[in-house]
């Protein structure tokens, strides 16, 4: 299911704890295992519950609990913009609609060419760089104005 | 520059330049010589604590509880597992301290997690990481590895004999994670829900385990005590305020970022380090402590020194010294609508008056703002959040209804508008300018 080298970094995160709590690995996992897939589908869940010897549906609670797993598939690039009141009182809001002028799609849609899916995001503690965005979950990217946003856009064709 | 201004600092000094990070950089400017000082001393664990003690460090996480209270708390000599956990789930919309602790002086919050845990007779920690900031999770691997390498972290610290293992862990999305007991639950991989108390922590915490946590700066404070001596320490602040903190400063100010200055500085000092209120705007209102603190009107936040007892009596909290500043071009019920929707979406759903409250707060405050509020709201409001707080798990329903209570309090007039006549007293046209986002429309 998943590769040798996300197995092995699987491995290097359940070795963080106590020999008797492999379970405590589970998010850094089903991370790893988006990382790899671009989202986590059911068999991915299943997979790395039953390799850290834990219920399926405890996997599963975790992966709809905490909102940068992605259930369904996403564009090649996720865009999660910051809207929340510092970032809005900077442009966080504005940053928002300009995206979705540019790209053509709303919150939660994702472009034809399956290029970018673009995410309400909430406070991701970097409120004075606002406006914020993140992009697949790793990159954050400070200052967002109109000609960082178009910069951003043309980077990721 | 890491921290934009300072007073007198002390947690950010010496951060210039891309290494400061780095463990050489950080043993330069004195690093790691407090934990040389208590290990290579034998400093007995009680002195250690009463240092912390004296120097009335209170809880920079938010809730401001006394350190070494806590600390002291831990039942040092039970034989089995005792664990510190570091509380940098930073998600506390206006809060960005801790990233730039993490992100410029990782060692310092190392440092103090060792000291903290020869202090509490704890071999074990881990540091539980906001899962949105990942490049600073990855560089707070890399400063461990660093440690691990120099004899900081392991067995045997400094020929001492005290053992220390510590890890990080990463979020991935989820606000509640930032209250301790669900954080220990997001710690051994199940949904964050937040749990009773008691049993606290320090009696039944992380894998059923005696556990303390604190808070990243809370950490990060701790090798300056031991190198100052916790009253030289409290020195630095102000009676039952002791030392330095972070400020984050964001909104509508000229120069958003983080300052560090003693408790006690006036709010306008800081607003004026900040460089002012944004185009020279008038302010109208300050969130002094996160979104979750009760909303300050201008003139009484204008009176305010920055400590805890200050803010206190100006009717809101300290919390994690996140400073929202907010000017004329402010709707104050859009502004509500957009926290009341933050705590709609992060309630964990586990207490039925946060998970059913915090969805009719939201949903009245969206309806009074798209002009649909009816005359009685702002008493449902008000029935709605005396009905939320006190009666959840955790302190997240309190959060959620604080600032409904507050907003409301201080500018009913604006709110009774929105109703009455179906739109926004201040123009909206005003209201984008307030943003900057559009350079053009300045």
């Amino acid at each position: 299911m998943l590769s040798s080298q996300s197995i092995a970094r699987i491995d290097r995160e359940i070795a963080k704890y106590p020999a008797d709590q492999k379970q405590s690995a589970v998010m850094a996992a089903l991370a790893i295992a988006q990382e790899e897939l671009g989202w986590l589908p059911g068999e991915a869940i299943e997979f790395v519950a039953g390799y850290l010897a834990m219920p399926p549906i405890a996997a599963l609670e975790v992966a709809t609990f905490y909102n940068m797993y992605d259930l369904k598939p996403v564009g090649k690039y996720k865009i999660s913009v910051c809207t929340n009141l510092p970032c809005m009182l900077s442009g966080g809001v504005d940053a928002g609609e300009y995206l979705k002028k540019k790209l053509g799609i709303g919150y939660n849609e994702t472009t034809a060419d399956g290029l970018i899916t673009l995410k309400e995001g909430e406070c991701m503690g970097a409120c004075g760089d606002a406006p914020v965005m993140i992009v697949n979950n790793r990159r954050m990217c400070s200052w967002m104005d109109p000609e960082q946003i178009d910069k951003l856009l043309a980077e990721l064709k | 520059m890491a921290i934009l201004g300072a007073i007198n600092p002390m947690l950010s000094v010496g951060l210039d330049g891309d290494n400061a990070w780095r463990l050489a950089d950080y043993v330069k400017r004195g690093g790691y010589s407090a934990l040389r000082r208590v290990l290579e001393g034998k400093l007995p664990q009680e002195q250690v604590i009463n240092e912390v003690k004296k120097s009335v460090l209170r809880g920079r996480g938010g809730a401001g509880f006394p350190t070494g209270l806590k600390w002291s708390f831990m039942p040092r000599s039970f034989p089995g597992d005792k664990y510190v956990v570091c509380n940098s789930d930073e998600g506390e919309p206006g809060t960005f301290k801790d990233r730039d602790i993490l992100r410029y002086n990782p060692h310092s919050v190392i440092e103090g997690m060792v000291i903290a845990g020869y202090a509490m007779g704890a071999g074990r920690g881990y540091n539980y990481i906001h899962g949105e900031i990942w490049e600073i999770y990855e560089r707070f691997e890399e400063a461990l590895a660093e440690a691990r390498a120099a004899g900081f972290l392991g067995a045997n610290i400094l020929g001492s004999g005290f053992n220390f293992e510590l890890f990080a862990h990463h979020g991935y999305g989820a606000y509640i994670c930032g209250e301790e007991t669900a954080l220990l639950e997001s710690i051994e991989g199940k949904k964050g829900q937040p749990r009773f108390k008691p049993p606290f922590p320090a009696s039944f915490g992380l894998y059923g385990k005696p556990t303390t946590i604190n808070n990243t700066e809370t950490f990060a404070s701790v090798p300056y005590i031991i190198n100052l001596g916790g009253e030289a320490y409290l020195d630095a602040g102000k009676a039952n305020n002791g030392g330095t903190k972070l400020f984050s400063v964001s909104g509508h100010v000229n120069r958003p970022g983080n300052y560090e200055v003693p408790l006690g500085t006036p709010f306008a000092t800081l607003l004026e380090m900040a460089g002012g209120v944004r185009h020279g705007r008038k302010l109208k209102a300050c969130i002094p402590g996160g979104s979750s603190a009760p909303v300050v009107p201008a003139a009484a936040m204008m009176e305010c020194t920055m400590d805890y007892d200050s803010i206190s009596k100006a009717g809101s909290m300290l919390g994690s010294g996140a400073v929202i500043v907010m000017d004329e071009t402010t709707c104050m019920v859009k502004a509500l609508e957009r926290l009341s929707f933050f705590y709609y979406e992060e309630s964990c759903g586990q207490c039925t008056p946060c998970r059913e409250g915090t969805s009719w707060l939201y949903k009245v405050v969206h309806r009074i703002e798209h002009g649909h509020g009816r005359p009685d709201d702002l008493d449902l409001l008000s029935s709605v959040t005396s009905n939320i707080m006190g009666r959840t798990i955790c302190a997240l329903g309190d959060a959620a209804s604080m600032p409904v209570q507050s907003f409301i309090k201080h500018f009913r007039d604006e709110f009774a508008y929105h109703i009455e006549h179906r739109k926004c007293l201040v123009p909206v046209e005003l209201q984008r300018a307030g943003s900057g986002f559009f350079k053009a429309s300045v």
